[in-house]
């Protein structure tokens, strides 16, 4: 073998090992990127987050929201704690975000992470409160409701039906949380009197269903319904073409047995 | 808040998203629960909050309180509770809970400037001797005071009336019930001539309308709130109007919301009253037979210190002082009271302003006849938003339901009317329109004053613990009165005071000039809870006397005592309320009070146990006392007639007025208890029963008198869950009455009277006009009546200007209870709760720079005060005002109200002064 | 090769001689950098740490310094940021507020102009890490376990870039120990110390400057960045004796290549991080920190002289 010819080889070799070694170090970072990045499904962002992928993606991990947060609502999330790594979040409970008219939280993020599209603190979606109706006491009857009247925006984001309770002469109080207007800020959670708060923030994609595209509901006026028809540009009819081979409901058809 | 349809579909699916996450029990877990509560022991109780009196079922173990629950059987909330009732368990446990007597020290010795230290009980005994002692030599009983409460159980308001009446031959009682029910009270006297509502609860369930005049039910009245809504969901007739100066929570079902400037509801209830009459729906039979049509002066002043004023004021608040006077008139004031604008009004009646007399029907509608709608709307409108025809088109349809045949219509109001610096008139005016339309003292239809503490009724009314009570009604300037309860009491003939005491306000003047050199605060928390507190804290801590204060946890009060005894709170004493609808209830002792804490009743036992008759009942200086019978400013020596009556001059109180012979055969323990402990009987180691003993002699008080309670025991037995006074038995049986003044109901009332406002029988009232009482010849009987009065409109005495641009107005929180003593030591709800906030306008905050939750300050002519503002959440309120609650001692809000109180009741006004609101 | 001047092995050992019987005064002023640079890794530090602990403004409401290395803002207005992080996450396709982009610009022109890795000596707080490791192993018969290529940062930092593309979040940020340290500082403690401590041992027990010289991708970035800077070591060869005390201490010796060296009179390499430990190390001043025109010109004088 010629001189240029083992080079050659070992370079080719060389080549080989370097670019397995960048696989595999590359797959198992992007790994642990992957995973470091779905940590916590449940994390609450700032006001005005951008959805969790893009919130992610362009969260720096600076912390001035951090810093600006002048309830300490904030925090940072710490390595190898449940919720992605440096990103800023809220635990409600401990301390919500008390909805700053000014959102100073947002103002400091520097590269829109916290979207600037938000102006009206009470637009912000950092949640929904989802209320566990099975231990909520005033859904017990009681009347406590200390969520609907701690709320920033009471009898819109959490409004109270009365039904009679039918055992006694006393009405009972269901709060009820309205997902057009609660902002997540989760003021019900850190007052909810019971031992575990029977109202809880969690991220809208955890809760929220949703009807298919399909069907409207058939009370709601959000369109209006014309009878008029307006026909769109004659269409042609379908043009004669080669007989196919397959069609659809031959295999059922030609299935044996009945 | 109307929701849209849209909206409420929307709510509708989101509570379709309200996952619930319930996780099973194993079997072996339910058994473990089961195990662990088997050792529990349940009994019955009451709710130790507001005037609606729920009652709660109690579990102990091991000498704690484990568990509460609401009691089913119950009729006032079947089983339920508000949040605060939830928590009743809690409150007994805080972490900061008072259990050893403190004395102010220095070097071993009590020193006013020195530091907080325990002491022993005996310690604390003497000092309490010492100090009355040298208050009593110094001033004589007008030296001493107690500030007593609506929380007080019964037994220890009666025990606080005797120990200071009859004992200390001082008047100088008065309960945090005058800065709550004193304008109400005034008024039920004024116009029946006895305390409290006719009605009960159950009018809820018959009436088709519920008008709430300054209640805000919703927060401070949650349970009775939730059967208001059940009639409201379930009767289609059934109508809720919220009048209030903001919007609160209880306009959320109200089909009428009126929001209206402060003292504006003078004029609309007038304005009613001429509708009533003008549309021809009076009920005249009514009218006729069971009513009077009265007035008294307008010039009556507003409250405030009457001398001396200049010499404790800032010049600041002598521009609101100097009313007192000379008022002049503005333009409303002069329409409605028929007068110039700008007349000057020397206040001539500030000294007597409850004198009334008899007018003719013809007077009183004339005297109304000011009061058009257009009048009214333009002195009323609260909501400087609101378009003025829609506020009339309200008031119209407010008028339309009181001129409505037929229609049933409860009244209900709380500190609204009665913290109003026209608070009796106000209250009567509401009787005014229920008795013109014949709507009071039936099933469904009346006015119901309600209360905002336990036992307002209960205690601090019934038995008397104001300053000129006596139990059952009776008043100390009244001779046979005195009579009376001198003889129940056994005492010897004028022992009992006839000058009336300083009011609850008046103690804390009398602090502040050098009168009053004693004070002791039971169960709660004057120096929080009393207007223009700069004053009173200062006179606490700087002049020369002796501040005692009873309490379970550190508050305001006890922070400026120099002596603080720990109290036992519900549930470790025997006890019993008595709620707004006449409920009795009572409870047994259920666990012992923590550490050295003890209750209330025993500490007094106890203090009484040191003073002999031959100390207090000798002749004592009384200044200004002039009343038949009496040495001018002397009380007389009533030594040799106690002598003459078996007693040793050697004879100690607790001997003469507790520890009785007849008393003390009211044997503990007894059966009653059902092995349940009894600290104060224990304590006192000489085999009677403090508290049955005491309410059976108490009893003696009312019965016969339409003021007759059960015996104790009847009350103690299982199946009874309170009883509605009077209760007279009946083929052996106790029967309670719901409704009171009705013949159908009330065994009081003649037969074939139909109703009879008895109250009043035997008495006169002077004929008159609107103007003046006549020259006394001509004189109407009133047996049986009840008077319709006329009031006119009154400004408020302190209203916004250029520089204190907006009204204050202040009240409480469904979360937290009065000065927060209780509620903020439990955990959940300082959390849910943690401070008070300023509601404001949205509207007024921009226009001041301001945002939701930016630190201001809240200013007066008084004081100011730090606190957050709210421009959302829970009330709503008009531009031009803001609204604090004032549980939060950290935001003392009565640093900033001014202490103007109803001239006739006495009862502070805290709902309306000037204040403004800057960035701090 | 004939130009180039002869050394002397006893002129060499005559210099280690030197560094060796130096005064006190002269071993302190030698660590004059050292105690620079801590002052300036620990003040930036502080500066971060008191702004968001003690509220420290520079006027009312004017916060000193808020945020952390990756993005922060000095008094209220002045932005800055990591052009790396900046540029990884202009990698993931998402659109950045033109704040942190002229942040990253302002960081990244001042870096141009003092030597892209200052950074690494000056500002990391890892660089304390590393050091520490670095300062132990000189003193502790460690053998070397393995060599790797420091030219591996390269592939690292392209692997980050490339893995920012494709994941579609920040690659690097996402995993970077200096990060970790330096919010856990500012912002409380996770368990990120472990990575430090993993760098720590890795440097110490594993390989020399393992993770500044070998792998770390910031560095490697800075690196880049650094190979114009103004500010560079200027290299006198007239007085050089080739005593190799300044290769033994500099973290980065492959910058000290004197052939390089003497062909263009200063440390070109942006691997080098301004660090001066050379400068005040060498006996015989031939190292010297020097702005790059004014380098050429002390050579042209220098030359010129000896013509």
């Amino acid at each position: 073998m010629s001189d240029k010819s083992v080079k050659r080889r070992d370079f080719l070799v060389k080549l080989a090992q370097g670019s397995a070694l960048a696989a595999t170090a590359g797959t198992l970072w992007a790994y642990m990127v992957k995973q470091e990045v779905r940590a916590h499904p449940y994390a609450l962002r700032p006001p005005g987050a951008l959805a969790e992928h893009d919130f992610n993606a362009l969260c720096i991990k600076c912390g001035q929201c951090v810093n600006a947060c002048p309830y300490d609502t904030l925090k940072l999330a710490g390595a190898g704690g449940d919720i992605p790594i440096g990103t800023p979040f809220f635990k409600p409970r401990e301390i919500p975000c008390y909805l700053c008219p000014d959102i100073p939280c947002l103002k400091a993020c520097p590269t829109g992470a916290l979207s600037p599209k938000l102006k009206n603190i009470n637009d912000s979606r950092m949640g929904l409160a989802v209320i566990d109706l099975e231990h909520c006491l005033s859904w017990k009857g009681l009347r406590c409701e200390i969520c609907h009247r701690e709320c920033p925006l009471k009898g819109k984001a959490i409004v109270l039906e009365t039904h009679p309770r039918g055992i006694s002469k006393h009405a009972m109080f269901f709060p009820i949380v309205n997902s057009d207007y609660c902002t997540g800020c989760g003021i019900c959670e850190k007052a909810c009197p019971t031992s575990e708060p029977a109202i809880r923030i969690l991220p809208h994609q955890m809760v929220q269903g949703k009807i298919g595209e399909h069907y409207r509901l058939g009370w709601t006026f959000e369109t209006e319904i014309t009878q008029e028809f307006k026909p769109a540009a004659p269409s042609a009819p379908p043009a004669p073409a080669e007989v196919p081979k397959q069609a659809p409901g031959m295999d059922y058809l030609n299935e044996g047995g009945l | 808040m109307a929701l849209t349809r849209r909206e409420f579909l929307k709510t509708s699916i989101a509570a379709s998203t309200a996952a619930t996450v319930g996780m099973p029990l194993s079997k072996a877990a339910e058994a473990a629960v089961k195990q662990a509560e088997a050792g529990w022991q349940w009994d019955k109780s009451v709710c130790r909050f507001c005037g609606t009196g729920c009652g709660i079922m109690v579990a102990t173990e091991g000498g704690r309180i484990v568990a509460t629950k609401g009691d089913p059987d119950a009729p006032v909330n079947r089983g339920l509770n508000c949040v605060k009732g939830y928590f009743n368990g809690k409150i007994l446990y805080g972490k900061d809970r008072l259990t050893q007597p403190l004395l102010r020290m220095t070097n071993g010795k009590f020193d006013k400037k020195g530091k907080f230290q325990p002491i022993s009980w005996e310690q604390a005994m003497d000092i309490l001797e010492e100090k009355i002692r040298w208050a009593l030599k110094e001033k004589g009983p007008n030296g001493i005071s107690i500030f007593g409460s609506g929380q007080y159980t019964i037994h220890e308001g009666y025990a606080a009336a005797k120990l200071m009446k009859a004992g200390f031959r001082s008047n100088n009682l008065d309960p945090n019930a005058r800065h709550c029910m004193a304008s109400a009270v005034a008024a039920f006297m004024q116009t029946f001539g006895i305390d409290e509502p006719q009605g009960n609860y159950d009018d809820i369930e018959h009436t088709d309308t519920a008008v709430l005049w300054g209640a805000n039910m919703a927060e401070m009245h949650p349970i009775l709130w939730s059967r208001i809504t059940n009639r409201r969901l379930t009767h289609k007739n059934m109508k809720v109007v919220n009048l209030s100066t903001y919007g609160n929570m209880s306009s959320d079902i109200a089909d009428i919301e009126i929001i209206f400037a402060p003292s504006g509801d003078l004029a609309i209830q007038n304005f009613i009253a001429r509708e009533i009459i003008r549309r021809n729906a009076v009920d005249w039979d009514f009218v006729n037979k069971h009513t009077v049509f009265a007035t008294g002066p307008y010039d009556i002043g507003y409250g405030f210190r009457p001398a001396n004023v200049e010499k404790f004021a800032s010049a600041a608040e002598m521009e609101t002082f100097k009313n007192e006077k000379v008022r002049v008139l503005d333009k409303y004031e002069a329409i409605g009271q028929r007068r110039k604008p700008g007349e000057v009004v020397e206040q001539k009646n500030a000294a007597t302003p409850g004198k009334d007399w008899a007018i003719s029907f013809e007077d009183f509608k004339a005297a109304l006849e000011p009061y058009t709608l257009d009048y009214t709307a333009e002195v009323a409108k609260g909501d400087p938003d609101e378009p003025m025809e829609q506020f009339k088109a309200k008031l119209q349809a407010l008028a339309d339901l009181y001129c409505e045949k037929g229609r049933k219509i409860v009244s209900y109001w709380t500190m609204g009317f009665n913290q109003h610096q026209r608070g009796t008139w106000v209250n009567e005016q509401c009787y005014m329109n229920h008795l013109l339309t014949g709507r009071q003292s039936k099933p469904g239809n009346g006015a119901f004053s309600l209360t905002g503490q336990p036992s307002a009724c209960g205690t601090a009314r019934e038995v008397g613990t104001f300053a000129h009570r006596l139990p059952a009604d009776m008043v100390v300037d009244n001779k046979k009165h005195r009579d009376i309860a001198e003889k129940i009491w056994k005492l010897p003939t004028n022992t009992i005071n006839p000058k009336i005491g300083s009011h609850y306000v008046k103690i804390m003047r009398d602090l502040e000039d050098g009168q009053i050199l004693f004070s002791w605060t039971q169960v709660n928390n004057p120096w929080q809870n009393t207007a223009n507190a700069n004053h009173w804290i200062k006179a606490a801590r700087e002049m020369n006397n002796f501040i005692v204060v009873s309490d379970a946890y550190p508050g305001v009060s006890a922070k400026v005592a120099d002596l603080i005894l720990p109290a036992a709170m519900i549930n470790e004493k025997w006890g019993a309320y008595g709620n707004a609808e006449r409920r009795t209830q009572v409870w047994r002792q259920q666990v012992m009070p923590p550490g050295q804490a003890r209750p209330d009743l025993w500490m007094m036992l106890e203090l009484s146990k040191r003073f002999k008759i031959k100390e207090v009942w000798g002749e004592q200086p009384m200044p200004g006392l002039k009343a038949e019978g009496f040495p001018d400013n002397k009380l007389p020596s009533v030594l040799d007639e106690a002598v003459k009556m078996g007693y040793s001059p050697d004879s100690t109180l607790y001997e003469v007025l507790f520890a009785t012979p007849e008393n003390k055969k009211v044997k503990w323990p007894d059966p009653v208890a059902k092995g349940h402990p009894n600290i104060t009987a224990d304590l006192l180691k000489d085999g009677w029963f403090p508290e049955k003993a005491l309410f059976e002699e108490y009893r003696k008080f009312g019965s016969g008198k339409a003021h007759d309670l059960a015996p104790f025991d009847v009350y103690h037995h299982d199946k009874v869950r309170g009883l509605r006074w009077p209760v007279v038995e009946k083929d052996g049986k106790w029967v309670e009455t719901p409704w009171r003044n009705n013949e159908q109901y009330d065994p009081y009332v003649k037969k074939g009277a139909g109703f009879e406002f008895y109250g009043n029988n035997g008495k006169t009232l002077v004929m008159g006009n609107l103007d003046a009482p006549g020259d006394g010849s001509k004189k109407v009987d009133i047996s049986g009546k009840a008077k319709i009065y006329f009031r006119p409109y009154a400004s408020p005495v302190e209203k916004p200007d250029a520089n204190w641009d907006l009204w204050l107005c202040t009240g409480r929180v469904l979360e937290h209870w009065h000065s927060g003593t209780m509620t903020r030591r439990v955990p959940e709800l300082h959390r849910a709760v943690p401070a008070a906030v300023c509601w404001m306008h949205p509207k007024d905050a921009e226009a001041r720079g301001l945002k939701r939750n930016d630190l201001v300050w809240v200013e007066s002519r008084r004081g100011k005060v730090k606190v957050r503002i709210e421009t959302g959440g829970r009330n709503r309120v008009p531009r031009g005002l803001v609204y604090v609650p004032w549980f939060d001692e950290g935001v003392l809000i009565n640093k900033v109200t001014l202490d103007s109180t109803c001239p006739i009741s006495k009862e502070t006004d805290y709902k309306k002064c000037a204040v403004k609101v800057y960035k701090a | 090769m004939s130009g180039m001047p002869q050394y002397s092995r006893a002129d060499a050992l005559a210099s280690i001689e030197k560094l060796r019987r130096r005064a006190w005064p002269a071993r302190f002023w030698s660590w004059r950098y050292i105690v620079l640079r801590r002052l300036s890794q620990f003040g930036i530090l502080l500066l971060f740490f008191g702004t968001a602990h003690w509220g420290w403004q520079a006027a009312k409401d004017v916060p000193v310094l808020t945020g952390n290395l990756s993005a922060s803002e000095f008094m209220g207005w002045f932005p800055m940021a990591d052009p790396f992080a900046v540029l990884q996450i202009f990698l993931t396709g998402h659109l950045l507020q033109p704040e942190v982009i002229l942040g990253a610009a302002i960081v990244l022109g001042f870096y141009l102009l003092v030597g892209g890795r200052v950074y690494c000596a000056w500002v990391c707080p890892v660089n304390l890490v590393t050091d520490l490791a670095g300062w132990l192993r000189q003193r502790l018969p460690i053998p070397a376990l393995f060599a790797l290529s420091r030219n591996l940062r390269y592939l690292v930092l392209a692997a980050a870039l490339v893995l920012s593309a494709i994941t579609g979040v920040a690659a690097f940020e996402w995993v970077s120990p200096i990060g970790m340290m330096h919010r856990e500082i500012i912002f409380g403690f996770g368990l990120g110390f472990l990575a430090l401590s993993a760098i720590f041992l890795f440097d110490l027990l594993i390989l020399k400057n393992g993770w500044c010289g070998h792998l770390c991708p910031l560095g490697a970035f800075y690196g880049v960045v650094g190979r114009t800077a103004l500010i560079r070591v200027r290299f006198d060869k007239a007085s050089c004796t080739h005593c190799g005390e300044c290769a033994r201490v500099c973290p980065e010796p492959q910058v000290l290549n004197l052939k390089k060296l003497e062909e263009v009179g200063l440390v070109a390499s942006g691997e080098c991080s301004n660090c001066g430990r050379c400068t005040a190390l060498c006996p015989e001043d031939s190292l010297n920190f020097d702005l790059r025109p004014l380098i050429r010109k002390h050579h042209e004088a220098r030359a010129g002289g000896q013509v």
